[in-house]
């Protein structure tokens, strides 16, 4: 297997996060080329590579840009790098090591929208990163590749950076739009959509770091080019987060559609230490757990894995050994989202802090049988009911775990102890 | 009382003009006037960010108390953060949290005696790769053990 290097070609050379390194890999003559395109022409070019959006919800890219009014309305275009999906680290390694090729597919896409001012929101904890955004923008700005009249062409596009300040749900579209407005992360009523009113209730539109990045190769070589990597539905290439028991973690763009069994097995390495495989979530915290049986069927691709009941969201990749208590596990997952919600919604706000209490319950030997059954109906109250899709993210990890992995939740209920450690997981729970 | 530096008070200006909407320096303020006071937020310094800002106190109050990376109390002069999400937990995090807490005698949350450490457990940081880690500051530490952890720890001034 190798893996295909579509976007990170150049990634491991120090130089390529400077401007003069990015240029000597041809950075910034795609821009060049998209300058001299009509806008339609490049949103034309985009939705006909397929790109599918790259943060988790795989939207088809070019038709959200569709969306926006075709009037000339101010209109702003944000990039989300908030990363905060558990399991997810690929969006650092494009801030870290290809600042300009983010800021390049910015001014790209900014042009085709007819955006003129647009945003990085990056979580705070990125600080380096950050900082090597920052520097990148000083020099793209520096040399006129952005501001006033970019390269003499008479267009305009400003860039400038927003730090989040440790909020996961800063991570959801109008989570992140509310944030930028200066308020509390708290996601909006979709319909209106963010291509029709978002960031001050101007037409805005969202987009994934890797999505954004992605435009220049889709740009420099053509849909059709692009088109030869991954599969009918889901072309191209797409950055994979591998971590939990494997040797070799670390992120991999591999084609979409590749086998799921050789990211974990060629790639990464295999299990680590002599464990066996039990299960992988595909696509960050929210995905639903595959079993290592189902982990040899399913290829990374968006349809292979809504027909295995779970998605690719991020394409974080996580892997647990046999070793692992599915049931301590799923406590880890149930703290977070009912620290992560933002509590406007009740179902959300309530649903997640039951689910929470309900399996550290379970975990602290005080589960009784009915509180299995329980786990999964309210996870079920929680879905489709909410402004943001958190209190979903937060139900279908429970509900895949109880389905998949039901004996091991039985036993720790009768026994008062993991059926795979032997012990009681209630005090090593933060 | 508490009043930003001549410096912090041009950034809060600075960031007033950077974005279309004032309240949008809301967050930036808050970065600025934490780290002029130590590393946490108080009433006193929402107040004179209001003053200074020309926006609410209730407003700036919901944002503060929205956002993790605000401190509501006192940290130490390191504050350490010890992801213990999915793919560390896997890879050990908890354990290496524990040794650290038994090491300095310390409890989560709550600041060292001598002021210098307050060790949290935080969710996932981006660095699931290289786990387990922490953040000492802002200072990501990955693919550590136990033992590493605490000797960079102990190597602090
Ligand atoms: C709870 C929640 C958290 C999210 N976190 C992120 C994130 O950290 N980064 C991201 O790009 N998208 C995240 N999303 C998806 C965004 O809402 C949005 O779909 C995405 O940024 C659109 O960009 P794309 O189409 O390029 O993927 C999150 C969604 C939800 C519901
Ligand atoms: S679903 Fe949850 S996180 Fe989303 S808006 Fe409602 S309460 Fe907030
Ligand atoms: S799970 Fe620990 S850094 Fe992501």
């Amino acid at each position: 297997m190798k893996e295909v290097q579509l976007l990170t070609e150049h990634y491991s050379k120090p130089e390529y996060r400077t401007l003069k390194g990015y240029q000597q890999w041809g950075g910034y003559e795609t821009l060049k080329k998209a300058l001299k395109m009509p806008p339609q022409q490049i949103i034309d070019e985009v939705k006909n590579s397929g790109l599918r959006g790259r943060g988790g919800a795989g939207f088809p890219t070019g038709m959200k840009w569709g969306f926006l009014p075709k009037n000339g309305e101010p209109r702003f275009l944000l990039c989300n790098g908030d990363e905060g999906e558990p399991g997810t680290f690929k969006d650092r390694i494009i801030f870290e090591q290809a600042p300009h090729q983010l800021i390049e597919g910015m001014i790209i896409s900014g042009f085709a929208i007819g955006s003129k001012k647009g945003y990085i929101y990056i979580r705070g904890e990125y600080k380096k990163p950050a900082a090597i955004i920052e520097a990148a923008l000083g020099e793209a700005y520096e040399v006129g590749l952005l501001g006033k009249n970019i390269l003499g062409t008479g267009i305009d596009f400003d860039l400038d950076v927003y730090w989040g300040a440790g909020a996961y749900i800063c991570g959801e579209e109008t989570g992140m739009i509310s944030s930028l407005e200066g308020d509390k992360g708290q996601p909006k009523l979709k319909p209106p959509f963010p291509a029709v009113q978002g960031y001050l209730k101007k037409p805005t539109i969202v987009n994934n770091v890797e999505t954004l990045a992605a435009v220049v190769p889709i740009i420099r070589d053509g849909a059709t080019a692009y088109r030869q990597f991954g599969t009918e539905k889901s072309p191209g290439t797409k950055l994979f987060s591998l971590s939990g028991n494997v040797n070799k973690p670390g992120n991999y763009e591999v084609s979409l559609g590749t086998p799921l069994k050789d990211l974990i097995y060629d790639f990464g390495g295999g299990i680590k230490g002599d464990r066996q495989l039990k299960a992988v979530i595909p696509g960050g915290s929210s995905a639903p757990v595959l079993t290592a049986d189902e982990v040899l069927k399913a290829n990374l691709d968006y349809e292979s894995l809504a027909g295995l009941g779970t998605m690719l969201g991020s394409g974080a990749v996580i892997v647990i050994d046999d070793s692992q208590c599915m049931v301590d596990l799923l406590g880890v997952l149930t703290h977070f989202y009912s620290h992560e919600s933002c509590g406007q919604c009740t179902p959300c706000r309530e649903g997640t802090g039951w689910l929470n209490k309900i399996v550290h319950s379970i975990l602290e030997g005080r589960g009784r049988l009915q509180d299995i059954e329980l786990l999964e109906k309210v996870a079920h109250q929680m879905k489709g009911k909410t402004i943001c899709a958190l209190s979903d993210a937060a139900a279908l990890p429970v509900i895949s775990f109880i389905t998949k992995f039901r004996d091991e939740f039985e036993f720790y209920v009768r026994e008062g102890r993991s059926k795979v450690k032997g012990i009681s997981h209630a005090k090593m729970h933060h | 009382m508490f009043q930003l530096s001549e410096e912090g008070l041009q950034k809060v200006q600075t960031e007033l003009k950077r974005y279309e909407s004032r309240q949008s320096a809301v967050i930036p303020a808050l970065y600025i006037a934490q780290k002029e006071n130590g590393g946490h937020v108080t009433s006193e310094v929402i107040d004179h960010l209001s003053q200074v800002m020309d926006i609410p106190v209730s407003r700036i109050n919901e944002v503060f108390k929205f956002y993790t990376m605000f401190n509501q109390k006192n940290v130490g002069k390191y504050h350490v953060q010890i992801c213990n999400n999915i793919s560390c937990v896997l890879n050990g995090s908890r354990e290496l949290t524990q040794h650290i807490l038994e090491s300095f005698h310390c409890k989560l949350n709550d600041m060292t005696l001598d002021g210098k450490l307050t060790v949290s457990s935080v969710e996932c940081l981006g660095a699931c790769g290289m786990a387990p880690m922490m953040q000492i500051n802002e200072d990501y530490h990955e693919n550590l053990t136990p033992e590493k952890a605490v000797e960079i720890l102990k190597g602090l001034k």
